[in-house]
């Protein structure tokens, strides 16, 4: 019902409402006291909900960055639960200021949606989740064998191309939410179960008997995950792109959430910008001067939140690989600031 | 607008125009529709420069690009490679096919149990009133995960799968049956079966003929076997049997040939029909009802049976009730089947309303469409049971 609501609006507010895309997200956000973050419906280590209703995470924390950046109180976010069919909607209709939720940046929905994709905040590629009792070791031997997946996925897409590109047969069975998928996968529905490789280990716990689930070798796709916002409002896209590069930079410059007095007070040029000691970066955005310090102090670097929720720090236990900083070996890079 | 010979003696020739009821009426109507037409206007011009603005693709031209994605049901060939205006039909097939097969076995099963509750056999009218209290009281997506989930879904996996004669199998990958391979010369066999049935029609008719005439009909069951089935299996034997059984054979992860029911495809199905069973079921048992009893007694007088009866006296006039709100059950069944996304049945609604909606992002135009379709399909069930309806009126003299 709530896909229908939300089509419903976009075609209302586009049918009736002359010139509706604003360049106020910022404003908008600051009027109302808070920031409406679009997140996964409950993903263990990126977003869910505990039994209190506070909602943890690594795309969480994205969102409490931004909130810190601009209130310099991270609890200052309603977050808004989506579906993978709804999430794009969401965030074309202004029900959500950001999309934050494990969205793959592809060339069609950054020029065909009105939307346009702030970074990369993590790199994943998709796989396949098994039974071990299966013994199948490679996505190469699943010739013939049903597929789970969740419709309105990238991951639809790539499992036909991979099927198609090593001439192997296939059934696939779409569902609309994660949790109707991997309730079909327990029900031995089908043989493997297929999306990005983050969200296995996460669903992998979710499942009665995580323990007898393997996750095979092959990685068949790149999907470069990160925050979205809506296309013609640059100010705010700066916000969530420069939020991001500031807990990248954080990591790099070793300033952490428990290090951000002794930054405050560093010498190191580099740090003293970062700390908003020097110059006044924050401001061009429309943020504080100590913006970067506030993203810092109340969710922490961008390491920090990677251990803490997915990382060695938590039950998924997800190696940093690709997603390392460029300086120790991964592709994770944000430009200076200077 | 003066009209000759129609002037008011009041005021003759002086009347406003407003108060001519017949001018009245056509000037409002055309200022209404005028509204109407402007409105639609604009908000077509209007969404359109809003897309635009916010740079968000629009058009029809979405349909001719190739879909990327799998189906596991399709009833016409399709591949990855196929456009998403292939996509559509796909999934309006699907659509269609759950909608019609639901309806013709929920009349069946809505009759049956309707009667069933009129029964004068104590078990049975108070076993059917069971039926239909539970499953109409149970909301429809309940029972569709019911069956998925609950009974389809505990059936064991194909490797472990329950077989009768090595050649039906059922597992939790649906019930797979063998299918017909078809050679050189195939078409002959069919031609003869098609001849077969031909004949058996026309034997009917001259049968149903003779018994207007003289009041017996033609006895006709052996001549009927041998044409259905002898001539059939004669040409069968003469080609040198072009048309073989292909057996399903469990290769890897699955069964390879023969033909398969998706579970998702039967979980959709029995629950559309035990849901909407029970509320047609309702529908019957009220026309029989307000059929009067005098009539069924008059028929006893003449000497039918109680199954004759109910077959020639009572359910034709029933049937003039019936008719009317079985056609909102009809349109129900085929809206309700839209609840096959749940379960990741491949409808119009799943594939097109979901997935093609989703990779192109092209919201409005697929819901346009989306919503014509169902109108379309609702308003030609409506057309033909409309037409049915009144076939069925009361004749009067």
């Amino acid at each position: 019902m709530k896909r229908v609501t939300l089509v419903v609006a976009l075609a209302a507010m586009s049918t009736f409402v002359a010139g509706s895309v604003t360049a106020q997200t910022l404003k908008t956000v600051r009027d109302r006291g808070a920031l409406t973050c679009g997140v996964s419906q409950g993903l263990p280590g990126f977003s869910t909900p505990d039994d209190r209703g506070n909602w943890t995470g690594f795309d969480v924390d994205f969102c409490r960055a931004i909130a810190a950046a601009i209130f310099n109180d991270p609890a200052k976010v309603k977050f808004s639960p989506l579906s993978a069919k709804d999430r794009f909607t969401a965030l074309q209709t202004s029900e959500i200021d950001v999309l934050s939720r494990n969205s793959t940046w592809t060339m069609l929905r950054d020029t065909q949606l009105g939307l346009n994709f702030a970074a990369v905040n993590y790199y994943d590629g998709q796989g396949f989740m098994v039974r071990k009792s299966l013994k199948v070791n490679s996505a190469l031997e699943l010739n013939g064998a049903s597929i789970c997946t969740q419709t309105g996925t990238t991951t639809e897409l790539n499992v036909a191309d991979y099927f198609r590109a090593n001439k192997m047969k296939y059934e696939v069975i779409a569902f609309s939410t994660a949790d109707e998928t991997l309730k079909a996968y327990d029900a031995a529905r089908c043989d493997a179960f297929t999306t990005d490789v983050s969200q296995l280990y996460a669903m992998r716990l979710k499942l009665a008997k995580p323990d007898e689930q393997m996750i095979l070798p092959e990685i068949i796709s790149k999907e470069p995950l990160g925050p979205v916002v809506r296309q013609g409002d640059d100010q705010w896209f700066d916000v969530v792109k420069w939020t991001f590069f500031a807990m990248i930079n954080a990591e790099e410059l070793g300033v952490t959430s428990k290090t951000v007095d002794e930054a405050l007070k560093s010498t190191k040029p580099d740090v003293r910008r970062l700390a908003g000691t020097e110059g006044n970066f924050g401001e061009q955005i429309g943020l504080t001067k100590d913006w970067a310090m506030r993203i810092i102090r109340h969710v922490g670097n961008y390491g920090e939140s990677f251990e803490r929720n997915i990382g060695s720090g938590s039950k998924l236990n997800i190696d940093r690989g690709l997603n390392k900083l460029w300086s120790k070996g991964g592709i994770q890079y944000a430009p200076p600031i200077r | 607008m003066t009209e000759p010979g129609k002037a008011a003696p009041a005021a003759p020739g002086r009347a406003m125009p407003l108060a001519d009821p017949r001018f009245r009426s056509i000037f409002f109507q055309t200022v209404l529709i005028v509204t109407v037409l402007a409105a639609g206007y604009v908000a077509v011009i209007n969404a359109d420069a809003n897309l635009r603005a916010q740079r968000i693709a629009t058009g029809l031209g979405f349909l001719d690009h190739p879909a990327g994605f799998g189906i596991n049901q399709t009833l016409i060939a399709y591949s990855e490679a196929d456009s998403y205006g292939r996509v559509f039909v796909v999934g309006l097939l699907n659509t269609l096919l759950v909608s019609v097969i639901g309806i013709v076995l929920a009349t069946i099963v809505g009759f049956v149990v309707g009667i069933a509750r009129l029964s004068s056999n104590w078990l049975i009218a108070r076993a059917a009133g069971a039926y239909v209290e539970v499953m109409r009281n149970l909301p429809l997506l309940f029972q569709i995960l019911f069956w998925y989930l609950a009974v389809l879904g505990t059936l064991p996996s194909p490797r472990q799968s329950l077989s009768i004669a090595d050649s039906i199998f059922i597992s939790n990958r649906g019930i797979i049956v063998p299918s017909f391979a078809f050679g050189d010369g195939a078409e002959i066999v069919l031609a003869a079966l098609m001849l077969g049935i031909g004949a058996t029609a026309a034997l009917g008719m001259l049968s149903r003929h003779r018994r207007r005439a003289t009041g017996r009909p033609l006895t006709l069951w052996w001549a009927a076997v041998l044409l259905l089935v002898g001539l059939p299996l004669a040409v069968l034997a003469a080609t040198d049997f072009p048309i073989g059984i292909e057996r399903p054979v469990l290769r890897g992860f699955n069964f390879v040939g023969g033909v398969r029911m998706l579970p998702e495809f039967a979980a959709l199905l029995i629950a559309l029909v035990t849901y909407t069973g029970a509320f047609i079921a309702e529908i019957v048992r009220a026309g029989i009802l307000s059929v009067h009893r005098s009539q069924t007694e008059a028929a006893y007088a003449l000497g039918l049976t109680r199954g004759l009866a109910l077959r020639l006296i009572v359910v034709p006039q029933a049937l003039r009730l019936i008719v009317p709100p079985l056609t909102s059950q009809y349109l129900n069944l085929t809206k309700n089947s839209s609840l096959a996304v749940a379960i990741g049945y491949p409808d119009l609604f799943a594939v097109f309303a979901g997935t093609t909606l989703n990779q192109t992002g092209q919201a409005i135009e697929i819901i346009a469409i989306t919503m014509a379709i169902y109108l379309l399909l609702s308003l030609t069930t409506s057309a033909l049971m409309n037409w049915y309806n009144a076939r069925m009126r009361l004749a009067e003299r």
